[in-house]
């Protein structure tokens, strides 16, 4: 079993940044004292073009703290090939690389590199570092969108539901399930998934993307996104689609289970919340029937703060998704780390971490873009 | 006659981690046809749980007995409440009976536009309505409760109106149905005066034009006196009188009655104890520097990312001389609170000059004020809020003397929190206590008693009685004169409530819209007020008496006709 702990942690980590530096809207917001004046769209779209810009210094800092972190331990080939050469080859070596001179020269060399697109070769295996994150990028991508779907469609009904019942048993039966979820660790919940429907009642793969026939069937496709769902899609051939989703089953359950605990608890805790508001009781008294209270009258209102926690919680997807990636073979961007990190292949390491720190930066402002368009006293 | 509500016997208790609690029991009421009926009490009293059982709205820990029978518009059928099962309590809520809530700003949904709030409860009660007819209908409904351009606004979200336009959109919920009754919960309570005698106005034309009866439930003796009919004063969950309206002011039976209108504070009526106190001006005040002093002061708050920020005070000038107490008042958002911040070193002075005891706080550094904090003692609006909930009572009051007389010791400490709760009627037993497990008031005395740890020279009392009761509210005011006689420390007094301004202060300044648009003594502002927005202020206030308060709302009618006409249009 290949596992790295640092991975979630560093995640952890950039989404602690960058909330530093964009603040999740409405979890911490104090309450409305004054009514607003009526502001027309305007002040919405440069709220928009002001966290959009923030966007930038947050990459940047997180870049810079990725390098810094990277080159304090030493530099990349002795971390490499240390012990596997002589000293004079790799003095050499690392001569020819460029990692002898000062670091403030190599670190804006990097920033000038990273802006023309430029990622560096990876040393353990020679490729650019571009080429290897859009390949496994793609894989990444996918499962979290598998474990995202799935823990939507649990975690948000069964949420309200609990919300619902509060305090009676379907309650404590959903609260029990949602901490079995996500109190189990990932990795130990696809192994269960493994054994008892790949390994007992052989319905699904074990692991991998695909059999060897769709993997065949991808590489030959033209114009492939690497997302399998689209380019299976795009073949039209049922089997392989099938084949596609079969493989994706078990990991996207195993990833998505655990965020849908969270999210039902989270659901469940904020329409509690809301529930108790003036404006339910007000709806009650209007004629509205019970379960549309929470459907509608709790739940989006609730759903202000639940936004700001799952775009963090895709933060932290991305670094569970690691552990998953390992357990069933998975070849995306968590895997393909574990790999260069054994590999000790610094290059290849600080491309993955940059670009996690990216995506994390970028959904932090997709999410501040929906909490403003849900919440109606952001967006006048 | 057929009443519209009639509830007979009605026990309600709640289900708690100690037993069942009686809220309230053996009530009978009713309510005719286009009558209004107040139900007064304090706090605990069980009027609103009175008034959510009207709408079955009581939550699953309360259990109830007797009968709620309410009648729909025609008369036609009659239903107990306590008895109907749910989906018939659906169809009975909205249709035959409805609610106004105390505050507007939550009982909106902050989420959905007005007109859709509006819309989804007659599509409640008529699912096949479609959304056309009932747009207009909702327009129609706040077009006729007076909210301006309705047909603009019915798009418009909760943030984007005022508390009184908002308190008039829930009453627009109320009446699209066409309810026979309206159960009003403190429907005034969390609104500035002025917009008060609006929201009363029309409540009455709830009961004149629309022909609904309404509960009224309310602390307010003045907008008992402004709108009712009928009056049942509730004490410890049971109705202790019930009467018409007049002879409850002019000939209460019961002890309590008579204690809780005893209570009402009423502008003049101290009038001459304040004049028995030392007039501002004297010898004494004139020789000292001033506590406070205050020259076109200006606070804005800045804006966030670049947007302007909000200009809280403008050009205000305010002197406080030692032992002096000045009374602030002025209603939300007119800066009353923000002076009170400033003057304490909570809020940055943005322009002007504001020397507090003869230091200038205009570009003050936090660490060079630090040593001028324990001569500024703050008694906070909400006392259930302003204390630390693990700390006890004792550990509380002895917080500031911990940190600015470390030197004297515990022992000493000690000795002097129980002086301190000594001099606020507080048992010192109760020092033990947490803050939770102290009443309102208590909690308030406590507050005192902390605030006063330090012997300040300057007190700043931010609303300290708005939070509570009528009687406990005479308490802690009585409590604050007495101390600040025996004390002598100069004090801001911030209240949005003339008569208890009134009865403490030396002077008043009226704020609005971040300006002092007057300034005197009691006498001079309440008296002869000069500044037509004080004018609309005093004659907006409704007074403990149905007779002068019919006469003063005639007088307001007249003041807001006169300004209309003033404005150039």
């Amino acid at each position: 079993m290949i596992w790295s702990p640092h991975t979630p942690t560093i995640s952890i980590g950039i989404t602690f940044v960058s909330t530093l530096l964009i603040d999740a809207p409405s979890a911490a917001k104090k309450p409305e004292t004054r009514p607003k004046r009526t502001r027309d769209g305007s002040g919405l779209r440069r709220y928009l073009i002001i966290r959009l810009l923030l966007i930038v210094p947050t990459i940047f800092i997180l870049t810079t703290l990725v390098f810094m972190l990277m080159r304090v331990t030493g530099d990349p080939i002795t971390a490499a090939l240390g012990g596997r050469l002589t000293a004079d080859q790799l003095q050499e070596r690392i001569h020819a690389a460029g990692f002898d001179r000062p670091i403030i020269v190599q670190y804006f060399e990097y920033i000038g590199q990273i802006f023309t697109g430029n990622f560096g070769t990876t040393l353990s295996d020679n490729r650019p570092v571009l080429e290897v994150l859009t390949t496994y990028g793609a894989a990444t991508l996918e499962l979290a969108f598998y474990a995202l779907v799935i823990a939507f469609i649990i975690g948000i009904p069964f949420g309200m539901l609990a919300a619902y019942f509060r305090d009676k048993a379907p309650d404590a039966f959903l609260r029990v399930v949602a901490i079995l979820f996500y109190a189990t660790p990932v990795f130990f919940a696809g192994m269960v998934l493994k054994l008892i429907f790949s390994v007992w009642l052989k319905w699904l793969p074990v692991s991998g993307r695909g059999t060897t026939t769709t993997e065949l069937e991808m590489q030959l496709l033209k114009g492939k996104t690497g997302i399998y769902l689209i380019d299976a899609l795009r073949i039209g051939d049922g089997a392989i689609l099938a084949d596609v989703l079969a493989h994706a089953l078990l990991p996207g359950l195993a990833l998505g289970l655990l965020t849908a605990g969270i999210f039902l608890r989270l659901v469940r805790t904020n329409v509690i919340g809301t529930l108790s508001m003036d404006y339910v009781d007000a709806a009650r008294s209007r004629g509205v029937k019970e379960f549309r209270l929470v459907r509608v009258h709790a739940y989006r209102p609730a759903l202000i703060p639940i936004i700001t926690v799952i775009g963090m919680q895709i933060a932290l997807l991305l670094g569970g998704a690691v552990l998953t990636e390992s357990t069933f073979e998975w070849k995306g961007l968590g895997y393909q780390l574990t790999q260069y990190l054994q590999a000790r292949d610094f290059v290849a390491v600080q491309g993955i971490v940059v670009l996690l720190a990216v995506i994390v930066a970028v959904t932090n402002f997709i999410v501040d873009v929906v909490a403003a368009l849900i919440d109606p006293r952001v967006r006048y | 006659m057929s009443d519209v509500l009639s509830i007979r016997d009605l026990n309600i208790s709640f289900a708690t981690d100690h037993g069942a609690v009686k809220a309230v029991t053996g009530l009978s009421i009713s309510v005719g046809r286009g009558e209004v009926l107040a139900i007064v009490g304090e706090s605990g009293s069980g009027k609103t749980v009175t008034a959510k059982a009207i709408l079955g709205l009581l939550p699953e820990t309360a259990t109830s007995s007797g009968s709620i029978s309410l009648r729909n518009r025609d008369g036609s059928s009659a239903n107990d409440i306590v008895r109907v099962d749910k989906s018939k309590l659906r169809t009975i809520r909205g249709k035959d009976v409805a609610m106004v809530f105390q505050e507007p700003s939550t009982a909106l949904n902050p989420v959905f536009k007005i007109g859709w709030q509006i819309i989804e409860g007659l599509r409640a009660h008529d699912p096949r309505l479609n959304i056309k007819a009932a747009r207009t209908k909702a327009i129609e409904i706040l077009d006729k409760v007076g909210l301006p351009e309705p047909e603009i606004r019915v798009d418009y979200y909760p943030h984007q109106l005022s508390g009184g336009q908002k308190q008039r959109v829930v009453i627009a919920m109320a009446l699209v149905q066409n309810p026979g009754l309206i159960v009003a919960d403190e429907p005034t309570t969390a609104l500035d005066v002025t917009v008060q005698a609006e929201i009363l106005d029309l409540l009455r034309r709830c009961r004149d034009e629309f022909g609904a009866s309404i509960v009224l439930i309310t602390h307010n003796m003045g907008v008992v006196a402004d709108l009712a009919d009928r009056v049942a004063v509730m004490y410890r969950g049971e109705v202790v009188e019930e009467t018409d309206v007049h002879s409850l002011f002019h000939n209460p039976v019961h002890e309590y009655t008579k204690k809780l209108l005893a209570a009402v504070p009423r502008i003049g009526a101290w009038v001459d104890a304040t004049n028995e106190r030392t007039a501002p001006g004297d010898s004494l005040a004139s020789e000292q520097a001033p506590v406070v002093q205050a020259s076109n002061l200006r606070i804005a708050y800045p804006g966030r990312m670049g947007r302007p920020g909000f200009v809280a005070v403008d050009g205000v000038d305010l002197s406080i001389q030692p032992g002096e107490v000045v009374g602030l008042v002025g209603e939300s958002g007119s800066g009353k609170t923000t002076i009170g911040r400033a003057i304490a070193g909570l809020t940055k002075v943005s322009g002007g000059s504001l020397k507090v005891l003869g230091e200038e706080m205009n570009g003050m550094k936090e660490r060079n004020f630090k040593k001028f904090r324990s001569q500024i003692g703050f008694v906070f609006q909400d006392p259930a809020s302003s204390f630390n909930p693990l700390l006890t009572i004792e550990q509380c009051v002895a917080e500031p003397l911990w940190i600015h007389r470390k030197e004297l010791g515990e022992g000493a400490i000690r000795a002097k929190v129980r002086e301190l709760l000594e001099s606020v009627q507080l048992p010192h037993s109760y020092g033990e206590r947490f803050p939770h497990e102290l009443s309102g008031g208590q909690r308030q005395r406590a507050s005192l008693a902390r605030s006063l740890a330090l012997d300040p020279q300057l007190l700043i009392a931010d609303e300290p009685t708005s939070a509570l009761d009528v009687s406990v509210q005479a308490r802690v005011l009585e409590l604050f004169a007495e101390l600040q006689a025996e004390l002598k420390f100069a004090a801001l007094f911030i209240s949005h409530d003339l008569a208890v301004v009134d009865i403490l202060s030396d002077r008043i300044g009226v704020l609005y819209r971040g300006k002092l648009v007057e300034e005197g003594t009691g006498a001079e502002v309440l008296g002869d007020p000069r500044d037509p927005y004080t004018r609309r202020l005093l004659a907006s206030l409704p007074v403990p008496d149905p007779e002068t308060q019919k006469e003063r709302r005639g007088a307001l009618a007249q003041l807001r006709a006169a300004e209309l006409l003033a404005q150039p249009a």
